[in-house]
Order: C-alpha cells, then structure tokens, then sequence
C-alpha cells in the first residue's frame, strides 16, 4: 500500500512537500496573504474615490479648505499641518512597533515591552485625532446654502473671503415655529432639530448687504472656485436656494458634494478601524510579553506578526494621506 | 515555531535611516501642498497636474520602504514577495485603470449635457 505514495521523485525538491518552500511559517505566511487581501479592500475604496473624483472632476471640494483647523488654533488658516502631525505620529509607531520586532529577535524582553508599550501610545493618539478631525469636519465652519439640483453655494465678501452663516442672516424677529417635541403634543414624534438659521433669514440678509456675493461649486481653470456676480448671487439665492446646511453628515455637505463626506466618513473610518483593532491586538500582544509567554516560547515571532499588521495600518494611511489631503 | 537562527543581529541603524528618510518625504510632500508651485499645477503630464504626479510618486516611494524595510520584505523568498506584491500591484493597477477611464467619461457625459445632474 505504502509504494503507491511514496516514491513521486520529488523528495527533497523545493515543492516537493514536508518542507516550507517559502522559508516562512503558516502564521507569518497567513498574515501577509490577510494584508494582500486587505490591501485589495483599501484600492477599492480610494479607486471608487478617484471615480466619483473623476466624474465631477470641476466640482469637487478643495481639501486645504476643508482641513485646515489645528488644535488650540482657533481660526487660524492650518491646511494640512494636523493631518501630517497625524502621520509623523502613526510612522513613528511604525518604528518603535519595527524596533520591538527587533529586539524580539535578540530575546530582550524589558525592551519588547518598552517598544510595544510607545507603540500603542502612538496609536491611541492617532485615533483621538481621527476622532477631532471628525469632530471638525461634522460640525462645519461657515455653512452654506443648498440648492433644488443638491448643489452648494457659499458666501464670500468683495475680497473673496468666505463668510459664516451667522454673518449673513437677518435674523426674523418672531419665529414662525419652534421646535416640535413629544412633549408638546399628542404625536409621539420627534422632529429634527430646525436649521439655525431659515431660507428667509439667509435671503433677507444677502440682500441687505450688498458686498456679498456667493461661491459656487465649480472649480475654474486656476482651480479656485467660481465666485458669481452680485446679479447672478440674487438670482441663484431666490430661485435655486432650498436650505442651509452647517457641517457634513452623510446626505448633507456644506463643503461641496455628498460624495466627498461619504468617502471621507467611509474610508477614514475604515482605516480607524483597522487602527483600532491593531490597538487592540497590540494590547494583547503587550500583555503576553509582560507574562513571559514568548520567553517560555523562545521566540518573539507573534510580536513580528502584530508587526505586520501595524505596518500595514501606517502602509494604508500614507495612502489616504495623499489621496485625501495632497492631490 | 523554529524561527532562522541566522537572522538576529540588529538593525536599528537601518530603522532609524528608513525613519527619517519617510519623515523628510512627508515633509516635503506637506511642503510642495502649502508652497503649490505654479509650473508644477500649470504644466500637465498625461492630463494630470504634475504635482499630483509627484505626490503619487513619491507615496509609491514611501509604501516601497515601509514594506520592504519596516515589514522585512526584503527578507523573505522571491516566491512569497512576487505572490504578494506582483499580484497586489497588478490588480490595483487594473481597478485604478478601469475606474478612473470610466469616471472621466461619465464627466464627459455630464459635461456634453446628455444627462444633467443639476437640475
């Protein structure tokens, strides 16, 4: 019985079984085929971003206007210099996660724990940032004003310099409506909280003051924005304009088109997720280095494992970085 | 669980140089985005911005160091290397390929007023 299995004429050849062709182990080997697949999941998220980037290639927002705030710098023009912060944090984990693989190789566990333990630190800063930016970009700066066909307009002064709702408003003296609540009728319904500021009250103002004038979505050929005349601004005010919005959710963007929170909520999301759970294995990691597992194991090999996987997240992130931010 | 004994001496030499070389891409890349140099966004390659091409440049250029650097790619076996990162690059280029044609022209779509989003 046994002749028919084992002479094939391959035994000791590369492929010819019992040995690891590859040189690594099932884990490791595993690990790198998950970032492959992973990898593939990101490009087709930023790839569905460069369509619906491409398809409205003159309309979309410009990022240094949407990304420009900075912690303790209120109103102050920051484009970017956050979002790099964020990078030099996540690619400075990266190296102290890469400097724990290595002294996991030399079997020094007081420095595995060190390296891993600023590693971690590293990510939870990164996610907190994620979360402020967030915190930003949902909450919105100046608003805007959205039209029948979804598109926005916004409002700048004779110079060009965008103008805040609040600025624009000519607020009613008496309210049509308030707010309807369960508690103020028979309906158990609740209603959304009322835009800040009404139509009327944005129109009213606009007309008053007649230095205003309002910014459209599309990009001209210099790649800034086109702002309309003070005749056309009426015009597209009193005819097209349905509401206000203030910040970005899912279906509403006072920065430009929908599609750009979408992606932005999507894969920043995403990849906040991914930094998140790598915080998390980390933290597992870190804890069974502290109680000697991988010493009584004699080798570091799951903290390389991690390791790849951290990297990853810094691999992703450098990515989004530029398609998000840069370009 | 037996891991190549061969392999232990450090490298934090290398980590650190692979450090700063990323750190002063980030720079620059953060620098060329505030600075916007004006031939860079008026001179076009391929219909795309030349600034654009080097972001997209040099972040190839960073993803090559962090994989071949900081997840030791360049340690492993050509089998294991080619089945990951030929296979990756080949089918992102094709996605990014398929998607970006298709989104330029549902623009000229748009653009040529057969079908209007903006009504």
């Amino acid at each position: 019985m046994e002749t028919t299995v084992a002479n094939t004429g391959t035994e000791g050849k590369t492929w010819g079984g019992g040995n690891k062709p590859l040189k690594v182990s099932y884990g490791k080997m595993m690990m790198w085929f998950f970032i492959l697949s992973d990898a593939l999941t990101f490009s087709g998220f930023l790839a569905a971003y460069g369509f619906s980037r491409f398809k409205f290639i003159d309309s979309w927002p410009i990022a240094d206007e949407v990304f420009n705030h900075f912690p303790f710098l209120h109103g102050v023009d920051a484009p970017m210099y956050y979002v790099a912060l964020m990078t030099f944090i996540l690619i400075f984990s990266s190296v102290t996660m890469v400097l724990a693989v290595d002294a996991g190789h030399q079997m020094k566990q007081k420095k595995v724990i060190l390296y891993m333990f600023l590693t971690i630190i590293g990510g939870v800063i990164f996610v907190g940032s994620q979360a402020w930016e967030w915190k930003n970009f949902i909450k919105g700066e100046y608003g805007a004003v959205e039209t029948k066909g979804g598109q926005i307009l916004q409002f700048v002064d004779a110079e060009g310099h965008r103008i805040a709702l609040h600025d624009v408003a000519l607020p009613a003296a008496h309210k049509d409506r308030e707010q309807h609540q369960s508690k103020n009728g028979i309906w158990y319904e609740k209603e959304k909280a009322l835009p800040t500021y009404t139509i009327e009250e944005i129109r009213a103002g606009f007309a008053k003051k007649t230095d205003l004038a309002i910014r459209t979505q599309i990009l001209d050929e210099k790649g800034h924005k086109t702002i309309l005349s003070r005749e056309e601004s009426l015009k597209r005010l009193n005819t097209d304009a349905i509401g206000i919005v203030e910040g970005a959710n899912l279906i509403h963007n006072e920065y430009g088109a929908p599609l750009f929170a979408n992606f932005f909520f999507f894969i920043t999301g995403f990849h906040g997720f991914h930094v998140l759970s790598g915080v998390i294995i980390n933290i597992i990691i870190f804890f069974n280095v502290i109680i000697g597992t991988y010493e009584r194991r004699k080798s570091y090999e799951m903290v390389e494992k991690v390791g790849l996987y951290w990297h990853f997240v810094d691999l992703v992130w450098v990515f989004v970085f530029t398609f998000f931010y840069l370009v | 669980m037996g891991h190549d004994t061969a392999h232990h001496e450090s490298n934090t030499g290398r980590i650190w140089f692979v450090f700063f070389l990323l750190s002063f891409v980030t720079i620059v890349e953060v620098a060329l985005g505030i600075w916007k140099p004006a031939f860079l966004i008026d001179t076009k390659f391929i219909s795309m911005k030349l600034l654009n091409w080097i972001f997209i440049i040099l972040t190839i250029y960073k993803a090559y160091y962090i994989t071949w650097a900081f997840m030791h790619m360049e340690g492993e076996t050509k089998g294991l290397r080619r089945s990951v990162v030929w296979t990756g690059v080949f089918l992102i280029c094709y996605l990014v390929f398929i998607l970006l044609t298709e989104g330029d022209y549902i623009y000229e779509v748009f653009k040529a007023g057969h079908k209007s989003w903006d009504f």
